[in-house]
């Protein structure tokens, strides 16, 4: 048995993106992608530099609005949604570079997590009835929980953010957008920095995600070893469009993914 | 000097382990027992009681402030304008400004037989916090979805705004004859607070006012308290360390921010209520740009984010401000054989007193304890590389 809980609602499992567009000014930063992710799946997003994969995590997310095209939670249109209440529907992330709050401790960042699933408001907050001690308490026990479920030692859970190694900041961050209790977490570029061992137990703990927690889970990644060690599919993307699609080993031998990465042959 | 440090720090820490779990409590407990017995050693009308009841009255506004700037981030330079809407909800509802209307609720004998609007003072402070929470509100939802300095802009516009409204008021007219403010003339004659069983306040005695003030001053410090270690605390904090993030975890961005802002408004809106009856008038004049600049002063010297460090600050800009510079040392200069009184460079006093403590110690008196980490951190981390940087060179050659 766990000790995280798998997401509530099965209908936010599978995250669909339709013809998506995204503009800045005269730069098409995306042009016209689909995206499928089938539910508890592992689907890799790969690509050079600037092909547009943070872009398109930014529109799923809510930070960005694509200029054209729709994107689908399940049944549900989130478009136009905002990042937090995408959030509460059942998407989380975690960033390229890390972004924690510094200033925090590594539980409360984890509780942060949690903030759309917690009900206490300002005047719950001022007068602190019976339940919201309750809330509280049940919100630090779980912090701690998830960080030990993603492997923070105990003893630097009460330590600020900033103050973390790099490895444990990485597993913060993955505990804290676990602590929203998704159905769907998108991963931006997890491994980065880490040694090919390092690299190999995020692999590991990313099927756990998927058959624990039940999670589906979509990912930004450079590391090809990893890419076609846990993907059951690889969406490939190149100047902003979707170049090829399929399984790891359908895409890897893609004369269109190897011209991307290595430069046409003349 | 680091070696001092380090001793010291060795001390308190030690200190601290000795320390029961409970001596916070009633180290809490003690400092409001001296503040309800203090103005028994003083004379009931002394100058030290009026510097006194404006310092604890700066307090309330700083702990304001310091919930929209220290917590949430927001850098507010209109603060004045809650201040103004204070001391106006007490002009509207506590005076015979509004001379056609009659009514009256739980008020002195004698203000009960005036025409206007007489409500008691403890509802005009609750009206006075519900206003400013209402227009801040409404101010906030527009500029709110701003960034960073363009926040101090619009805020900045806003207190200079309501700066000219109340100053203009006096030609806006309600019906019946009737303006909505009394411009420079002031609206004057206001009601004293006055509760059943205690009586009227009176200018003669200013205990009770003293004793009205702490009490707001002590509602608005329990309600920093409780809303640092909450749910919406650390909503505050997020969004002021990084937006992207913070909005990615489900926290939504202008509500929370909307929240901070308008309770700020709401404590400086109560304290200008306050300022309003203990000065006797509401008058435009006194909501000027550099008031809202003076209470920053307090929050910053305080030492941003930190509860104690705004009431702090606020204590002391308020002692400095209305006894130190006027009753006790205005005279200095002449006793030196020159020709000016101390209250005439004021301004430079505590622009002095701001450059000084920025110098000596930026993080203010009483740093928030996560600033405080934060900054020793910092200063660590600045150590390493400085004694990495000439091993690097040291290695290239």
């Amino acid at each position: 048995m766990s000790p995280v809980k798998a997401p509530a609602s099965p209908a936010v499992a599978v995250l669909r993106a339709e013809h998506v567009t995204k503009e800045f000014g005269g730069l098409v930063a995306v042009n016209d992608v689909s995206l499928q992710v089938p539910r508890h799946s592992i689907v890799s997003l790969i690509g050079p530099n600037g092909a547009g994969k943070t872009t398109l995590f930014n529109m799923l997310t809510g930070l960005y609005r694509p200029t054209r095209g729709r994107i689908l939670l399940g049944e549900r249109d989130i478009t136009r949604a905002r990042p937090d209440v995408i959030t509460g529907y059942g998407i989380a992330r975690t960033f390229q570079n890390i972004r924690l709050f510094g200033a925090m401790t590594a539980v409360e960042n984890v509780m942060i997590g949690q903030h759309a699933r917690m009900r206490a408001g300002l005047f719950g907050s001022i007068f602190r009835p019976p339940w919201v001690r309750r809330e509280e308490r049940e919100t630090r026990a779980r912090a701690r929980e998830l960080l030990a479920y993603v492997g923070v030692r105990e003893t630097v859970c009460d330590q600020l953010a900033s103050q973390l190694s790099y490895g444990d900041q990485r597993r913060v961050e993955v505990a804290r957008a676990l602590a929203s209790e998704p159905g769907v977490l998108l991963l931006d570029e997890p491994t980065a920095g880490m040694n090919p061992r390092e690299s190999q137990a995020l692999t590991e703990f990313m099927r756990r995600l998927r058959d624990e927690l039940k999670l589906t889970i979509l990912l930004i990644e450079h590391d090809m070893k990893v890419v076609m060690g846990v993907s059951e599919r690889v969406t490939v993307l190149d100047l902003g469009g979707k170049i090829a699609e399929g399984e790891p080993a359908e895409v890897r031998t893609d004369p269109r993914v190897i011209a991307a990465y290595l430069g046409k042959q003349e | 000097m680091n070696e001092l440090r380090a001793q010291l720090r060795e001390w308190r820490e030690a200190a601290r382990k000795r320390l029961p779990p409970w001596w916070s409590r009633a180290l809490a407990g003690l400092l409001i027992a001296i503040g309800i017995v203090l103005p028994f050693f003083f004379p009931p009308s002394s100058g030290f009681m009026n510097a006194t009841i404006i310092a604890v009255a700066y307090a309330v506004m700083s702990l304001g402030l310091n919930v929209v700037v220290g917590f949430a981030g927001l850098l507010d330079l209109g603060y004045v304008a809650f201040y103004a809407l204070g001391a106006y909800s007490l002009g509207w509802f506590g005076s015979g400004f509004f001379f056609r209307a009659h009514v009256h609720v739980l008020v002195s004998p004698v203000a009960s037989t005036l025409p206007g609007v007489h409500l008691n003072f403890i509802l005009v402070l609750i009206g006075a916090a519900i206003i400013c929470a209402v227009a801040g509100t409404l101010i906030g939802l527009p500029t709110l979805r701003l960034r960073g300095d363009y926040i101090a802009i619009v805020t900045l516009a806003f207190g200079e705004i309501i700066g000219t409204v109340a100053v203009n008021g006096q030609s806006v007219h309600v019906g019946g004859g009737m303006t909505l403010t009394a411009g420079n003339l002031g609206i004057s004659a206001v009601d004293s607070p006055y509760f059943p069983g205690i009586g009227l306040f009176t200018l003669l005695n200013l205990r009770p006012w003293y004793w009205l003030i702490f009490a707001v001053l002590l509602v608005v410090l329990f309600v920093n308290l409780r809303l640092r270690e909450s749910r919406l605390g650390r909503a505050w904090i997020a969004l002021r360390e990084d937006e992207v993030a913070a909005v990615s975890m489900g926290i939504p961005l202008v509500k929370t921010k909307l929240l901070a802002y308008s309770i700020g408004a709401a404590f400086g809106g109560m304290s200008g209520a306050f300022f309003g009856t203990y000065y006797t008038e509401v008058n435009a004049g006194q909501f000027q740009f550099g008031f809202s600049i003076f209470i920053l002063a307090m929050v910053i010297i305080g030492g941003l984010g930190s509860i104690w460090g705004a009431v702090i600050g606020g204590l002391a800009l308020g002692y400095i401000n209305n006894y130190l510079i006027p009753d006790v040392l205005n005279d200095l200069p002449g006793k030196f054989g020159l020709n000016f009184q101390l209250t005439q460079v004021e301004f430079g006093i505590f622009g002095f007193l701001l450059v000084i403590v920025m110098v000596l110690r930026p993080q203010g008196l009483f740093p928030e304890r996560r600033r405080r980490l934060e900054l020793t951190a910092e200063i660590a981390a600045g150590d390493a590389q400085l004694v990495e940087v000439p091993g690097t060179a040291g290695g290239g050659t």
